[in-house]
């Protein structure tokens, strides 16, 4: 039987000279009826590249298939070269026979139309569908993709609607024509756990309904597991292996799949859950950082000249403390209030009410004038691109009034030495460094102050996993050699578990657990904390089926006063504790 | 260096830079008084002369040598051209970046001043400066100056409202890093490209401007020489001489387009997405 699709030796190139500049060198598949094949890689491996050439989208990215063969068996079984189909034949066959979602629901959608007339879209393209029919049509495919109160939400802008809601609007748009391909692009990769193992439930349930093939095309291997029925692992351009899915993962045999396996952080319940540098129970040591009943508000006002009718309550009363050489990771969603928690802590943003203290004791190197320091998220935007490395590094210092003297470019060089780069980086700039290469300069430029705090926001997030398991180990290295204090705010429990002590689950503003590590991993107790752990992808659990959770987050917009009621805290031995729900 | 020689690799950039770096050389000598002839003396005999070898673009009505009346309007005008767009540009940016940095009420009131400003069509609003002021080179200057700091103010702005929001500016911040070094380092040093692409420009319009002043007898006052003045004489012999009218208005739209051409391969240049990173 002939394969669905069957891609043989694909070539793709961009710029100029598309030979010279292949980022696709060669790759081969076919592609089964109702088969799902995952492709695996990190970025700029050509996986994404791939996909888009498939359905010919690369055409208007820039790139040009240079060799190859790729052939579509079409509903009617005739077969369609790929290669060669003309654009009003490609019009045709995207959407109606090859969907695709992408990885961020918030810009695929166009903002200034209802959902409702996007779907529509494509049914009058493809099926001639108009009036009534379309939005009967647009309706049933919201049904499909599990969103409630499909009828009323037909109405809705795209701002209306969270990321999740709206990748399930993608994916309706996607399968609006029942396509017998459905190529997905990362289409997790900006959600949040919780909401990703929905998606990922809803595909697979849809896979199941329809019969439709998929292409699955993540960076994050654990996700595999739960969908696919064969891998593909790609390295510079190239499959380097292929195979089934229980193949790939338990008997790898490229070296290069081997690693990536290895690199993903696995996922264990807490029992990988760091042992080194407990809390001493006896100890009556001073905090390096204590925060007290911390709240930070944003007024809602409907314009200028009138006054505040409510507020976003972003944190809400937020308490933690903080131990020299100690690891508080902050876990949470987007919105739950993680990143506020550490902007005001470093001031970027004002706190409404809350006092903090930092320790006044000395780290090892030394007192510090500014003994809180942050690494943020996005290596690439939080190095200015016109400085040099040498700049950039002397900056915190010239910030504290210091010189830049003979004393500090030995720092500067004996720091860069510290997280791993090369000697000669000083009068280089940001772009010549990867973003791995990029995210230890920022840690060294947090550490040109000798902080004794360190707040490391989603500080490991952006990068591919081989990279991001080697800046872990630079940072439990960093923090055993200095006495670092880190607050580490994250979304992913399986890097959380490898550098926490402890753990403080934050929803909606507040606190709902905290403990240490391997007692809030391996014994959650807040529903919340549940749920999270629950969604968290990993190899083992393989083929796990999600139950489709359609609750949205509460709404952090309170009316004027509000007050949230105090908190009752429940212990769960030692210093784990939980909040009372009701 | 390396923005000269990537120029000189762009198509348009050399044709452009090289018009523009003739004419900097004529404003030069023209400003020098290294002319074949005085522009203001008057050789009486030899009036309305068509070009020759002893006045190659011939003389006007009072026999003054129309070359080197070229080159010395040439050096009049870019002389009120760059004082003008530095004027402009130096305003501009300090506004530009104050208000976006302030933000609130003082970018509200920076902003309505200058849209203000841009809703007067510019030679209407310089006209309307110079009778306030009186005519002259340097009432023309701060004139021009003026009409183009919205534009410039502009440009700056908003790339500045975007950079404040980038996660070095916060970095910063978390550091302690004093607003000016911010605003110098992190947001002035990101706004080179554009300003530099918009000063290319602005010179182009400031020309034209300074040009349209002159011809209604507003700018550069006779008997000096500057290129919309030798128009503005022109218009009524244009039958009997045209060489009056046809070599300061050929001049005044070549340099025109030499700037522009300067500026669209600047542009490109030093757009971040067109340069190819270094490996």
């Amino acid at each position: 039987m002939t394969p669905l699709l069957s891609v043989h030796d694909l070539r793709v190139g961009f710029g100029r000279n598309p030979q010279a500049n292949e980022v696709v060198r060669g790759v081969s598949f076919d592609l089964a009826d109702g088969e799902t094949l995952a492709i695996v890689g990190e970025s700029g491996s050509g996986k994404s590249v791939t996909a888009l050439s498939i359905n010919r989208l690369i055409d208007f990215g820039g790139g040009r298939i240079t060799g190859g063969a790729m052939t579509l068996k079409r509903a009617d079984g005739s077969l369609v070269d790929l290669m060669t189909a003309t654009e009003a034949q490609l019009t045709g066959i995207r959407g109606a026979e090859i969907g695709m979602i992408f990885q961020e629901p918030m810009t695929s959608l166009n903002p200034v139309l209802t959902i409702g007339s996007q779907i529509e879209e494509s049914f009058r393209l493809h099926r001639g569908l108009t009036g009534r029919q379309a939005i009967a049509a647009a309706k049933d495919a919201l049904d499909r993709v599990r969103i409630p109160d499909a009828a009323r939400r037909l109405k809705y802008t795209p701002n209306q609607l969270s990321g999740g809601m709206l990748q399930r609007v993608m994916i309706a748009i996607a399968l609006a024509c029942n396509p017998r391909l459905l190529i997905a692009d990362e289409p997790t990769t900006a959600l949040d756990v919780t909401v990703q193992a929905q998606i990922m439930a809803l595909l697979a349930e849809l896979k199941r309904e329809t019969g439709m093939s998929v292409i699955f095309i993540t960076h994050d291997i654990g996700l595999v597991a739960g969908i696919a029925d064969r891998v593909m692992v790609m390295q510079n351009g190239q499959a380097v292996e292929q195979g089934e899915l229980n193949q790939i993962l338990d008997r790898p045999q490229h070296p290069y799949t081997q690693h990536l396996l290895h690199a993903v952080p696995h996922f264990a319940n807490g029992s990988n859950a760091r042992v080194d540098g407990q809390r001493d129970k006896g100890a009556a040591e001073e905090p390096a950082l204590e925060v007290n009943g911390l709240v930070v508000r944003f007024p809602l006002k409907s314009n200028f000249f009138s006054r505040a009718t409510g507020a976003v309550h972003a944190v809400d009363g937020v308490d933690f403390d903080l131990m020299p050489g100690e690891t508080l990771a902050i876990v949470g969603e987007s919105g739950s209030g993680k990143s506020t928690t550490a902007k005001a802590v470093l001031g970027l943003v004002r706190s409404t009410r809350g006092s903090f203290s930092v320790g006044t004791r000395k780290t090892a190197a030394g007192h510090s004038a500014k003994p809180v320091q942050m690494v943020f998220q996005n290596p690439y935007a939080s190095l200015n691109p016109r400085l040099t490395i040498e700049s950039i590094l002397a900056e915190p210092v010239i910030a504290t009034g210091g010189r830049v003297n003979a004393e500090t470019l030995a720092r500067m060089a004996s720091l860069l030495e510290r997280v791993g780069l090369p000697r000669n980086s000083l009068e280089r700039y940001p772009h010549e460094f990867s973003g791995g290469q990029r995210q230890r300069l920022c840690i060294a430029r947090a550490l040109m102050l000798n902080p004794s705090v360190v707040v490391l926001d989603e500080a490991v997030s952006a990068l591919d996993v081989s990279v991001q398991a080697k800046v872990l180990e630079l940072l439990v290295d960093l923090q055993r050699e200095f006495g670092l204090a880190y607050l580490f705010i994250s979304h992913d429990m399986a890097v959380v578990e490898r550098i926490a002590h402890r753990i403080a689950v934050i929803y909606a503003g507040q606190i709902v657990e905290i403990g240490d590590a391997a007692s809030v991993l391996s014994k959650p107790r807040h529903s919340y904390t549940k749920k999270l752990i629950s969604a968290v992808p990993t190899i083992e659990r393989r083929r796990e089926h999600f139950e489709l959770d359609t609750r949205q987050v509460p709404s952090l917009v309170r009316p004027r006063g509000f007050e949230p009621a105090p908190a009752r805290w429940e212990t769960f031995g030692g210093d784990h504790l939980a909040r009372v729900e009701g | 260096m390396r923005i000269l020689r990537a120029i000189f690799g762009h198509g348009s950039g050399r044709i452009g830079g090289v018009i523009v770096g003739i004419y900097l050389l004529i404003a030069i000598l023209g400003l020098l008084g290294l002319t074949p002839h005085n522009p203001i003396t008057q050789y009486r005999i030899d009036r309305l002369h068509p070009p020759s070898a002893a006045y190659w673009m011939g003389t006007d009505l009072f026999g003054r040598d129309v070359a080197s009346r070229l080159m010395a309007g040439i050096g009049q005008s870019f002389t009120v051209a760059f004082f003008s767009v530095a004027f402009a540009a130096l305003a501009g940016t300090i506004l530009g970046l104050a208000a976006a940095w302030l933000g609130r009420r003082w970018d509200g009131v920076v902003m309505r001043v200058m849209d203000v400003l841009l809703a007067f069509p510019a030679i209407l609003l310089a006209l309307l400066i110079v009778t306030v002021a009186g005519p002259g080179t340097w009432t023309s200057v701060i004139a021009i100056g003026i009409v183009y700091t919205p534009i410039f103010t502009r440009v700056v702005r908003g790339p500045a409202l975007s950079l404040k929001a980038r996660e070095f500016v916060d970095a910063a911040r978390t550091f302690g890093s004093s607003s000016s070094y911010i605003v110098t380092r992190h947001l002035l040093l990101n706004l080179v490209a554009p300003l530099t692409v918009q000063v290319t420009l602005a010179l182009a319009w400031a020309l034209l401007t300074e040009a349209g002043l002159s011809f209604l007898g507003l700018g550069t006052q006779p008997p000096a020489a500057s290129l919309g003045l030798m128009l503005s004489d022109s218009r009524n012999l244009m039958e009997t001489a045209p060489w009056l009218m046809i070599f300061p208005g050929l001049t005044i739209m070549i340099s025109i387009l030499g700037f522009n051409l300067l500026g669209d391969a600047l542009r490109d240049i030093l757009d971040p997405r067109m340069r190819r990173a270094p490996a």
